[in-house]
């Protein structure tokens, strides 16, 4: 048992109706791993965490968290494994310090007890021990709940989308706990919508419509973009996107940030496609050669599927 | 047994901080039971009036003296003839008209008396059925007093009515024992049920489901502070009833408890029953409104059962709160003992198991 992955799913098929929502997802996360789920919006992300969490039985194929299979060990598991439900769910008219002795006297420990564990964490949040936790700001509840999640000593963490709706700061921040949770050996499955998040995580799965589209090292995914890519900018981004998409030798062309990201076909020549373009009405278009990044992969890996 | 102390703390608290639900609880029977009594009743006083009087004598004026004299009617006005007083009904200043014929002293004085006539408001059905009961009693005794100081032999009563357990028909007698079994109803049925539904739309409950805290250890840490709170409601409004109206229980307050306990069981299990299968406070609420009106109009709180078609009688037979009406009534102005009322004991038992073994079923497997 001991050589076995924190967390192993094979072929874990979840239907609600005529919906899929997820379809014969398999994949690994290793003891001590930093595991990130990287898909949008309706993924599968949320299912496979209610999956996980015996909150809901699978339709087909088996999952196990530490050893313990999720159907037939619920119990077990839920003494195992932390959660953090992507909504804030802890007790709003109770203080911080009351939620936290809750949970631990859920568990059957006490909050003393874990201490060492969630201090660099609570340490954050102890100058609003008595403050309920319903008036807390979006950060602090968000280390309140990883608080709450981590206050039985869980070997495994899930956390589902711990980081949206919150700032950049916090949200910097709560990812150096994490990491800080890793070096203590706790394994962790975390979902996020935010590519940029992606790179923090020892590897991760892309998640799109109820599939896996890939699984690697976030410079793995990268590097499976063999193709040239390029960043294209102007003043009518609109017209451009359009344009381009319309021209000879370009296969894609999407929105990316502030530039659009183009990929062409074989034997392009940038400088040739800008006096294109300028002869289209766009003399101020600018188009130099870009590094792909894990969201380009994405759109690759999910163009791909269909 | 730890972790449902833990809970039932942590619910406690909750309870208490709640900005509304603990003045609800103590304005709640409050209400019902100083207020709602005086205006449930069904006795009907003041019943308007318009006499016509085409005798115009000592006897006539006799019988309208006694008519204003009386509690329950209010005399409007005395016409000459009939279509004024009419227009009176029509224009709602009057219920019922009283026509004195022609001749009635003479008459009475005959033997043989000229008939008065009564015409009555049928709209509301209950007040002119009443009315025209009372008109009737009113102008019988005028006439045996008439008659009597005629010299005539006075016609004997024939009926001689003596209500019994309830001797003067007081109808807030009736409705106190009731109301508390709405106050039951509100506080252990619906109560428990509105706030485990909270959870489920707070998400909270997500954060429990993931512990390792059973669903019915969670679910009895909900429903154990609302039958504390419900019986000692009881004792509360039992107290009320017996310092404001006089009416103390005839028979054992003990009874009164055993019948109360099954009753929580039963009203405890169907809302926990209604919450698993909720998803919203709306879709709650709604389910228990229906089940509220239900009980409410068909379970013999408002009316008797048996003035009901014979259809809606057995449906009835099929509502937990009958047996518990007819319980807390006979107990209360019968002084009833739980060996004569066993059935509804034992039926109301049979309705505690039958649904809380619904609440079981209705359990999500694991969560």
């Amino acid at each position: 048992m001991a050589a076995r992955n924190a967390i192993e799913a094979e072929g874990l098929t979840k239907r609600y109706g005529a919906l899929t929502a997820l379809d014969g997802v398999t994949f690994g996360v290793a003891r001590g791993e930093l595991f990130g789920l990287i898909g949008p919006d309706g993924a599968g992300k949320t299912t496979l965490f209610r999956l996980l969490t015996t909150l809901i039985n699978p339709d087909g194929g088996t999952a196990s968290i530490a050893g313990c299979d999720i159907v037939r060990d619920y119990r077990e598991i839920r003494k195992r494994v932390g959660y953090m439900p992507g909504r804030f769910s802890l007790y709003p008219d109770l203080s911080v310090a009351e939620n936290l002795d809750f949970f631990a006297a859920l568990f059957g420990v006490s909050a003393e007890a874990s201490r060492d564990l969630i201090a660099p964490i609570y340490r954050q949040i102890e100058p609003f021990r008595t403050r309920r936790a319903g008036k807390l700001s979006g950060g602090m509840k968000q280390k309140l709940a990883l608080c709450c999640a981590l206050i039985h000593r869980p070997s495994v963490l899930l956390l589902d989308e711990p980081t949206t709706g919150v700032d950049a700061v916090s949200r910097s921040e709560f990812w150096d706990m994490l990491s800080e949770l890793k070096s203590k050996g706790i394994s962790m499955l975390v979902s996020t919508p935010y590519m940029d998040e992606a790179r923090r995580c020892d590897r991760i799965a892309l998640i799109n419509e109820a599939k896996i589209l890939g699984i690697d090292t976030p410079q793995g995914i990268v590097s499976r973009f063999d193709e040239p890519i390029y960043a294209l900018s102007g003043r009518d981004m609109y017209g451009l996107l359009l344009a381009a998409r319309r021209a000879e030798g370009v296969r894609e062309c999407y929105p990316f940030g502030e530039a659009h990201h183009l990929i062409p076909d074989a034997g392009f020549d940038a400088a040739a496609f800008a006096r294109f373009l300028a002869g289209q009405g766009f003399a101020d278009a600018v188009i130099r050669p870009a590094e792909a990044g894990i969201e380009d992969v994405f759109i690759k890996l999910m163009h791909h599927e269909q | 047994m730890r972790t449902l102390c833990v809970l039932l703390e942590k619910e406690f608290r909750q309870f208490l901080r709640n900005p509304f639900l603990p003045k609800m609880v103590v304005i709640f029977p409050l209400m019902i039971m100083f207020v709602i009594p005086w205006v449930t009743t069904m006795d009907v006083r003041h019943i308007g009036v318009s006499v016509v009087d085409n005798d115009l004598t000592t006897a006539s004026r006799r019988l309208i003296q006694k008519i204003d004299a009386s509690d329950y009617f209010t005399l409007g006005s005395v016409t000459k003839d009939f279509g004024s007083s009419l227009t009176q009904i029509e224009a709602g200043d009057a219920d019922v008209i009283v026509e004195i014929p022609d001749g009635f002293e003479r008459s009475i004085a005959a033997g043989a008396p000229e008939k008065v006539s009564i015409t009555a408001n049928g709209v509301n059905a209950l007040k002119g059925s009443l009315g025209t009961q009372y008109m009737v009693q009113t102008v019988m005794q005028t006439l045996a007093e008439l008659r009597g100081e005629e010299g005539l032999p006075a016609a004997a009563d024939l009926v001689v009515v003596e209500n019994r357990y309830n001797p003067t028909l007081e109808y807030r007698n009736y409705m106190i024992p009731a109301l508390m079994i709405m106050l039951l109803i509100m506080i252990c049925g619906f109560l428990p049920a509105l706030n485990l539904v909270g959870e489920k739309e707070k998400g909270t409950i997500e954060q429990i489901n993931v512990t390792p805290v059973s669903r019915l250890t969670f679910t009895l840490a909900k429903l154990i502070p609302y039958w504390i709170i419900g019986l000692v409601v009881l004792a509360f409004v039992m107290l009320i009833a017996r310092a404001v109206y006089g009416l103390a229980p005839a028979g054992s307050v003990g009874a009164i408890y055993l019948a109360a306990v099954l009753f929580i069981l039963t009203m405890s299990g169907l809302g926990v029953a209604i919450a698993n299968r909720s998803e919203t406070m709306q879709q709650a609420m709604f389910v228990m409104f229906f089940f509220v009106m239900i009980f409410v109009l068909m379970s013999g709180l408002m009316t008797p059962i048996e003035s009901m078609p014979a259809w809606a009688q057995w449906i009835t037979r099929f509502l937990p709160p009958c047996y518990f009406v007819e319980i807390m009534r006979s107990v209360y102005l019968k002084g009833s003992l739980i060996a004569e009322l066993w059935t509804n004991y034992a039926l109301l038992g049979v309705f505690a198991a039958l649904f809380n073994t619904l609440t079981a079923v209705t359990y999500r497997k694991q969560a």
